[in-house]
């Protein structure tokens, strides 16, 4: 199924990722050659087949629910591009 | 000249006391000096850390403490995050993040003595076969065309700067990830061993996430030896890992000297592909013959599903880049774009901050995990993925390892395959089965193409079974002779 420019939009904006108008039809043509290619896994019958998730060929481990770590605020802020005292902070939200 | 030095021999000069850590740092540093300008390999070159860990590597052999890697330089992928210093994933959007932490491997090689020279540079998030995509410009592989000095010729990638630094003798040794091929297309590149060990087998923890379910840490070094001796410092069951194997780690070094006497070695017929070069087909005739003489029983064995490992790749892997990938919003670290609002300037952040190639496939992902489209592309692929897996499970029931060619190429030049995405993709056709099934694998230096390129055989192994990996990389090792040296490299 190709895509339209009015699904790259949906797309782009479902990413978060700014996408100019003059950009969509480049952007179209290039994930369609790609998906067109990933088509190819019709082919493939996978009747009864159980989806793998990961290479992991073992159970997932279980740990105790407690802190084991933390108190770093000024280290984890440090990074952070603007900050307000103790918060990380962001273009204001809610009026 | 030290710089030619294997890591095992380094080790050995150094408890001699036949030269000293703080040499060894330097004539690496000096190396790193001249050629980096050039080759672009190294992103941030720690020197001052480097000539304080050699110091304190010296001090230690003083008093007989002497561990795995005391005074060995080695170089290390700018995935990895090291603490105090820049990690930026080769991305813009990561340019200023200096982490206040140590990933698992790199703390694990720091216990063992290492000293860090640099950070180096890769495609951006570890997402290309080139080294192209990085942010900070591409990397030039040292080794050049015979008939064609001129051309610049890629080192391969993800893990481009790595293997161009360990080539040219700017390291002993470097990390790298491999999540379709991106440790074994470049070692293949270079003339390198590279090692991608089973998943699970070396912690992610602290690697920037790229694919969560087949990115997978492991070693650049120059002989089987030394990747071995990496490998067993690098690896570790790490609690902070939730897939990390609670596995005892094997003495790899040993292993490599084991042989292949008796083992049964398995030739997957659907590696044979329309188009690739007969000089390949020769050498993975030549290796085939070289284990054979050796010892081994060779049989022909079957993996179905091969041709649709790359596609099945292409969706699962960028689901999951897009999902790690939603963390660069601008809020926490990283570089910010101001927009109107909130969700403005995470889009403007984005934009700016993340590649061609990483937006195509944060794009692509984001597609497949949609509502509507979820299990056309991504529930389909993960059962293709299961069918990919049950093939090497039923290959391993009559075999202990495999043997194939690492690429489908030597090195190509700059800007080629750059005009279709997919054409670039196909150069992770022989490698990319092992990350979507977990399996160990490493490619091996076996021979040079009729331009004096190097190409690697690829030895694929059961799952955490990589002491017969090293066993038969060893054993081609040992029957290539490869002695050839890349035109570019330190001392030269």
């Amino acid at each position: 199924m190709a895509l339209d420019p009015t699904t790259i939009r949906r797309i782009a904006t479902l990413s978060r990722i700014r996408v100019e108008d003059d950009q969509l039809a480049p952007l179209a043509q290039e994930l369609n050659g790609i998906l067109g290619w990933i088509e190819q896994l019709n082919e493939v019958n996978v009747d009864g087949v159980e989806p793998l998730t990961g290479g992991a060929q073992m159970a997932m481990k279980m740990r105790d629910d407690v802190v084991t770590d933390g108190g770093y605020a000024e280290d984890i802020l440090a990074n952070a591009p603007d900050r307000n005292g103790a918060f990380f902070a962001v273009p204001k939200v809610v009026e | 000249m030290l710089t030619d030095l294997t890591i095992a021999q380094a080790q050995t000069g150094l408890r001699a006391k036949q030269f000293t850590a703080e040499e060894l740092t330097e004539a690496h540093l000096r190396g790193i000096g001249t050629l980096n300008p050039r080759l672009n390999a190294f992103l941030t070159v720690t020197a001052e850390q480097a000539r304080e860990q050699a110091k304190a590597a010296d001090a230690a052999i003083a008093k007989g403490d002497i561990r795995p890697l005391t005074g060995i330089p080695l170089a290390i992928k700018d995935l990895f995050c090291t603490k105090g210093v820049r990690t930026t994933a080769a991305s813009m959007i990561l340019s200023p993040f200096v982490p206040p932490y140590e990933s698992t491997v790199t703390a694990n090689l720091l216990r063992d003595g290492a000293v860090f020279v640099g950070k180096t540079n890769l495609d951006e998030f570890a997402m290309g076969s080139s080294n192209m995509s990085s942010a900070f410009g591409p990397v030039e592989n040292p080794w050049k065309r015979r008939q064609d000095q001129n051309a610049v010729l890629v080192p391969g990638g993800s893990s481009g700067g790595s293997a161009a630094a360990v080539s040219a003798r700017l390291a002993m040794g470097a990390t790298g990830t491999d999540t379709g091929g991106s440790i074994r297309q470049p070692a293949s590149f270079c003339g390198l061993v590279g090692v991608k060990p089973s998943y699970g087998r070396c912690s992610r923890w602290g690697v920037v996430a790229f694919a969560s379910s087949l990115d997978h840490p492991g070693p650049f070094a120059r002989t089987v030896q030394d990747s071995a001796i990496l490998l067993r410092s690098m690896a570790s069951h790490d609690p902070k890992d939730s897939t990390s194997a609670d596995r005892s780690v094997p003495d790899y070094e040993a292993a490599c000297k084991r042989g292949v006497k008796g083992l049964r070695i398995g030739v997957p017929r659907e590696y044979r592909v329309d188009g690739m070069p007969a000089e390949i087909e020769a050498l993975w005739e030549q290796g085939v013959q070289w284990l054979r003489d050796a010892g081994a029983e060779i049989v022909d064995v079957s993996l179905p599903h091969t041709k649709y490992g790359l596609a099945t790749y292409y969706i699962v892997a960028p689901a999951e880049a897009s999902s790690n990938l939603a963390r660069y919003d601008g809020v926490r670290f990283g570089q910010r774009q101001d927009g109107g609002d909130l969700t403005e300037m995470y889009s403007n952040t984005r934009a700016a901050g993340f590649g061609a190639e990483v937006r195509r496939r944060i794009m692509i992902g984001t597609y497949v995990l949609s509502a509507g489209y979820y299990d056309a592309y991504y529930l389909r692929a993960q059962k293709v993925r299961a069918l990919i897996l049950r093939d090497f499970h039923e290959a391993f029931q009559k075999v202990d390892a495999l043997i194939t060619p690492t690429t489908p190429s030597a090195a190509f030049a700059q800007g080629e395959k750059m005009d279709d995405p997919v054409q670039m993709y196909l150069n992770d056709l022989f490698t990319v089965g092992a990350n979507l099934a977990g399996v160990p694998a490493t490619s091996v230096p076996a021979g040079l193409d009729s331009n004096g390129l190097p190409l690697g055989l690829q030895i694929i192994g059961k799952p955490f079974d990589e002491e017969t990996v090293f066993a038969v990389s060893a054993e081609i090792e040992r029957a290539a002779g490869f002695t050839a040296l890349p035109q570019i490299r330190a001392g030269a």
